[in-house]
């Protein structure tokens, strides 16, 4: 992976009242790249996708996302980066064709292009259901999807996936990881995500980082990781083994 | 510009589709074509065998019938129309978790705020207006007097003072769905904050004002300027509400012939006959000129209120789960 640097943060800091959610965080992310972000709930994983999106304004420290600084330029950064939130919400009382428009009319997308569009991203998020059921019937598989679906619709160069897998079945993560997998490949769109399903972010991840308390405790492929540990040996480690030996250590 | 009207278009869907927002029109469209039929046929046996008054028209809305007249009502009950629409706004995307996307997609905060105060707006006009025209409908059918163009002029301006009137209660119960997590806590919290001004700020009112400038009956006998002073100071006091300021200024409008802002009087058929016998209606520049101040604060309040929730809003964090 040798293009531009799509994300970078410098010493980026959050802090909330005496907690320190974000201490100095420093990273890159490469063009095309898919980041797995890994780390225990409170970590402050959440909060660092807020800060690059500009949803959040840092307390100390920079960010790029795509070149623009989040802070000063928020509009431009949210053109560019699709974010899919944690237990993403959606208007109950709407269709899946509904709620997209809506979305695709805040991005300025013409109408008749839009539902062009919509029609061939449900195709492949796999939701070509009922057009008249609303949203509020929907199974969370089916939520999530959507939201991928959301995601998509600007054509982002980068998507942001708040715990992408968090409640759905062996099934549905698995469907959701091939199609987190399939952005990337296909579409070459940087994908930095988190999770907790740490043999399935070993599947589809390059890189990982591990976050601890605020603080970057690893990044890297984790075959490197793995190395750093527990030294050059002809054993591989799972990822698991690794994020266990750094979280006991952090 | 383009995000605020996406987020008007839908909001104003949602109004129109929610069954709370059917329930209130049609509470409303009972109680004006009620008070229209009520006070319409009283008038018409008033005016039977008497020189017709000026402004027989603008009487359908200002005279009280038998129960209260529609200024009267919207005084009361417009600020509810207003909360109705606005106590859940924010709160309720924050809760189904669609606020954070909201704010992910490429517009400005602002426009999630405006778009929604503006559907709220315009939904007060389209209300307003229809009640409007559905009494003057009525009443012409009633009484048969034609408006004439002051008369219609005068009813434009009302219009336009009641819609930020209940504007401003839009503007407050926004506000409160900004601050509160709950939507059950900012419906109550606006409707407290209604009653308090509407109710007992004019009560308090001259209780403050007996208390600053007291007005005992030996010394007021000698001095008079003391019941001035005492009256003075309620007067101002009771601006703070928003809902003297209105029914002040909608029956200054609405009553051409009425000179001064005094509080409402109930007036019966005798005493409406002597003072279009006695007195000449002010032209409209003049009613205007009169309730200037009260529009300007009631603009002014309901601005300030705006930006209250505006801040408010720029400066909350996202992440509230």
């Amino acid at each position: 992976m040798n293009g531009r640097n799509v994300i970078e943060t410098q010493d980026l800091t959050k802090v909330y009242g005496e907690q320190v959610a974000v201490d100095h965080l420093n990273l890159k992310i490469n063009e095309g790249e898919v980041f797995g972000f890994l780390g225990p709930n409170g970590a402050g994983k959440t909060t660092t996708l807020l800060m690059l999106l500009g949803l959040s304004e840092p307390t100390s420290g920079k960010a790029w996302v795509c070149g623009f600084d989040p802070t000063r330029e928020p509009l431009k950064v949210k053109r560019l980066v699709g974010y899919l939130a944690e237990n993403v919400g959606f208007y109950d009382d709407m269709n899946a064709v509904q709620n997209l428009l809506f979305i695709s009319r805040l991005n300025g997308i013409p109408d008749d292009l839009a539902s062009n569009k919509i029609k061939e991203l449900l195709k492949i998020v796999d939701l070509e259901v009922d057009p008249k059921k609303k949203v509020g019937e929907y199974s969370r598989g089916m939520r999530q999807r959507l939201g991928i679906a959301e995601v998509l619709l600007k054509d982002p160069q980068v998507v942001f996936l708040d715990e992408p897998t968090l409640g759905l079945d062996p099934d549905g993560s698995l469907q959701m990881l091939e199609l987190i997998r399939s952005l990337s490949q296909d579409k070459k769109i940087t994908v930095f995500f988190s999770s907790h399903l740490l043999d399935q972010v070993q599947k589809i991840s390059h890189r990982v980082g591990i976050m601890i308390k605020g603080h970057l405790v690893a990044v890297g492929r984790i075959e490197d990781l793995a190395k750093e540990k527990f030294g050059v040996g002809p054993e591989s480690y799972t990822l698991e083994e690794v994020y266990m030996k750094y979280f006991k250590e952090g | 510009m383009k995000g605020i009207l996406t987020i008007c278009r839908k909001e104003l869907a949602d109004h129109f589709s929610s069954t709370r927002f059917i329930l209130l029109f049609y509470l409303i469209l009972m109680v004006s074509l009620v008070t229209a039929f009520i006070v319409g046929s009283g008038l018409r046996d008033e005016l039977k065998d008497v020189a017709k008054p000026t402004f027989v028209f603008l009487m359908l809305f200002t005279s009280p019938g038998k129960l209260f007249s529609l200024i009267q009502f919207i005084a009361i009950f417009g600020p509810l129309l207003g909360i109705v629409l606005g106590f859940d706004s924010v709160n309720r995307e924050r809760s189904a978790r669609t606020l954070s996307k909201l704010i992910s997609q490429p517009i400005y905060r602002d426009a999630v705020i405006n778009g929604k105060f503006l559907a709220g707006l315009i939904t007060i006009v389209i209300m307003l207006v229809s009640i409007v025209l559905m009494i003057s409908g009525l009443g012409l059918l009633l009484i048969g007097v034609v408006p004439g163009p002051e008369e219609i002029l005068r009813l434009l301006v009302y219009l336009v003072i009641s819609i930020f009137y209940i504007g401003f209660w839009l503007g407050i119960s926004i506000l409160f769905s900004v601050g509160f997590r709950s939507v059950a806590t900012s419906a109550l919290a606006a409707i407290a904050c209604w009653i308090f001004f509407s109710f007992f700020v004019a009560m308090g009112a001259s209780v403050i004002a007996d208390a600053i400038s007291p007005v005992d009956q030996t010394r007021a006998a000698a001095n008079p300027e003391l019941l001035i002073q005492n009256e003075q100071t309620r007067k101002i006091l009771s601006l703070f509400s928003p809902m003297s300021l209105y029914s002040e200024s909608t029956t200054i409008i609405l009553d051409p012939l009425r000179k001064t802002t005094q509080s409402i009087l109930l007036m019966g058929p005798m005493e409406r006959l002597s003072i279009s016998r006695f007195q000449n209606p002010l032209p409209l520049t003049e009613s205007i000129y009169i309730v200037f101040p009260h529009l300007i604060s009631l603009i002014a309040i309901t601005m300030v209120f705006f930006a209250i929730t505006y801040a408010v809003f720029m400066r909350q964090e996202v992440r509230s789960t």
